[in-house]
Formats: structure tokens, C-alpha cells, sequence
């Protein structure tokens, strides 16, 4: 049953990314185009999903814990440090490049465009590259954090 | 120039909103796209692997139907060349790693518990895009 829950929560996902539009790089290119061809939608799209999850999120915190699984795994870090806001700039710089974030790009897969692919492949490269060098720098944390 | 398409813009964003409810409600954790796809390429079989194999198989699926009927896939349009594509994946993947998110994780999902840190990583990247989109189209003339 937690699977089949998975599953629908994946499918609403791929159909939102792709009914909004957000799978369209150059109309998320256009909404940060602010100063030329400015297309609003993901004002939007974003106001609708943050409003749709907020609610559906209070009342999932009001029990202890999820249906299907033993607790909710929330991240418990708090600290907005450099690596939080230079990940998340790398991260802006790059969508604003491409027009896609990783949701809508992996969506994307199935219309079978090139440069879907290519963008998808890239992204994983980075992502495998980012947690290779992490693992690496792991173990040498210890002696160099003042 | 792309449309401003309301209707489909609230319904679209409504339906990722909604995704992050079962995810959360029924198994806990947090629908950010990044993380799941991430945590699918260490390639060890285990539970961890197979609810983000089978969030990312839903997604596919989910993004296959609606694109039958509420996209014109032509409409479609990419920046660039591959250079560029390569350059932004590779970004893209190297800054969601380290700032633990995207747009789903942090923008969604992270501002819905009220997270600090969800709030200054979305301020941050949407800035970054704007100002990219910015200098590459107002600036460089691409």
C-alpha cells in the first residue's frame, strides 16, 4: 500500500510539472525574463502547489507519524551556511541556463527530445560528481572543523 | 514568447502541491525531485532505491498521459546549444547536491514546514536564475 501511495504521489507530480507548463524551458526562461518577455505562469504554478501543500502538510503534522511507513524523515539540519546558498546559487545559475529544474527534466524524458537526454545525463554526472567528492571530504571533516 | 496560460498554470502547480501530500502522509517523506533522483544513481537495490524508482516510474508515466492531452510537445522549446545544456545539467545537478533541493524540495515542500533553510536556498536560486536569464539575454544578446 505505501508503494501504491508512492506511485500516485509520482504521477501527480509528472502530470503537474507537465500540465503547468514547467516542462517547457523556454517558458520558465521567459517568467525570469522579468525585464523582456516576461510570462507570469509560475507565479502561478508555484503559489498553487506551496498553497496546496501547506494546507495538506498541517494536517498531516497532526498525527505522529505517517500510514504507511514507521516516522516522517524531515531534514533536521538548520543552518544556512555557505555550502546551503552557493549550492542553491550553482543551482539558480544553472537553471537559468537550461529552463530546467531536475523535476520537470527528468518529466521530460518521455517526449523524447535530445536535449532532455543530454540535460538529464549532465545533471547526473554533477549530482554523481557532488556526492563522490562529499564522501571524499567526509572522513577529513573531523580533523580540519575549528 | 510564450503565453501566460493561467488555467493550466494553477492546475499544473495545484497537482505538484498535491503530490507532496500522499508522499509525506503515507510514507513520510519530502516529494523533492532532486533528492529522489538522485538517490536512485548509488545503484544499491535496497527500499531506499525502489520508492524513488517507483516515484520517478509514476512521474514518467503521469508526465506521458497529460502530455496527450494538455500539451502540444512541439511547443516545446530549448536554449541553447548542447554546450549549453551540458553546462546548465551539469549546475544543476553539482547545486541541488550541495544545497540539498530544488524547486519541488525547497520551494515547495521546504516553505510549507516553514523551513529557514528552504526559504534562503529558494531566494537564492530564483535570484541566481533571474539574474542569469538576465545577463545572458539583456547583456550577451544570446
Amino acid at each position: 500500500m505505501g508503494k501504491l501511495i508512492v506511485f500516485i504521489s509520482g504521477l501527480l507530480f509528472g502530470s503537474g510539472v507537465t500540465i503547468s507548463g514547467m516542462v517547457n524551458p523556454m517558458k520558465v526562461l521567459n517568467f525570469f525574463d522579468i525585464f523582456g518577455t516576461w510570462d507570469p505562469t509560475l507565479i502561478l504554478v508555484v503559489g498553487a502547489g506551496l498553497l496546496v501543500t501547506l494546507l495538506g502538510y498541517q494536517i498531516i503534522f497532526k498525527r505522529k507519524a505517517p500510514l504507511y511507513a514507521q516516522s516522517f524523515r524531515l531534514p533536521t539540519s538548520q543552518d544556512i551556511d555557505a555550502k546551503l546558498l552557493g549550492g542553491a546559487a550553482l543551482f539558480g545559475v544553472g537553471w537559468g541556463l537550461g529552463g530546467f529544474c531536475p523535476g520537470p527534466a527528468v518529466a521530460s524524458l518521455v517526449f523524447g527530445r535530445t536535449e532532455s537526454i543530454t540535460f538529464v545525463i549532465a545533471m547526473a554526472a554533477g549530482m554523481l560528481l557532488t556526492k563522490q567528492y562529499q564522501k571524499l571530504q567526509q572522513p577529513k571533516a573531523g580533523h580540519t572543523s575549528s | 514568447m510564450t503565453e501566460f496560460t493561467p488555467l493550466s498554470g494553477l492546475l499544473g502547480g495545484g497537482l505538484i502541491g498535491l503530490s507532496a501530500i500522499p508522499l509525506m502522509g503515507g510514507y513520510g517523506r519530502i516529494a523533492g525531485a532532486s533528492g529522489i533522483f538522485a538517490g536512485l544513481l548509488t545503484l544499491s537495490f535496497n527500499t531506499e532505491f525502489s520508492w524513488r524508482f517507483i516515484f520517478i516510474i509514476g512521474m514518467l508515466i503521469g508526465a506521458a498521459w497529460s502530455g496527450l492531452f494538455f500539451l502540444d510537445v512541439s511547443s516545446l522549446v530549448f536554449n541553447g546549444g548542447p554546450l549549453t545544456t551540458i553546462a546548465a545539467g551539469l549546475l544543476v545537478g553539482i547545486g541541488t547536491v550541495l544545497g540539498s533541493g530544488c524547486t519541488s524540495g525547497h520551494g515547495i515542500c521546504g516553505l510549507s514546514r516553514f523551513s529557514k533553510r528552504s526559504l534562503a536556498a529558494t531566494c537564492t536560486f530564483t535570484t541566481a536564475a533571474v539574474l542569469t536569464v538576465f545577463i545572458t539575454r539583456h547583456m550577451l544578446g544570446a
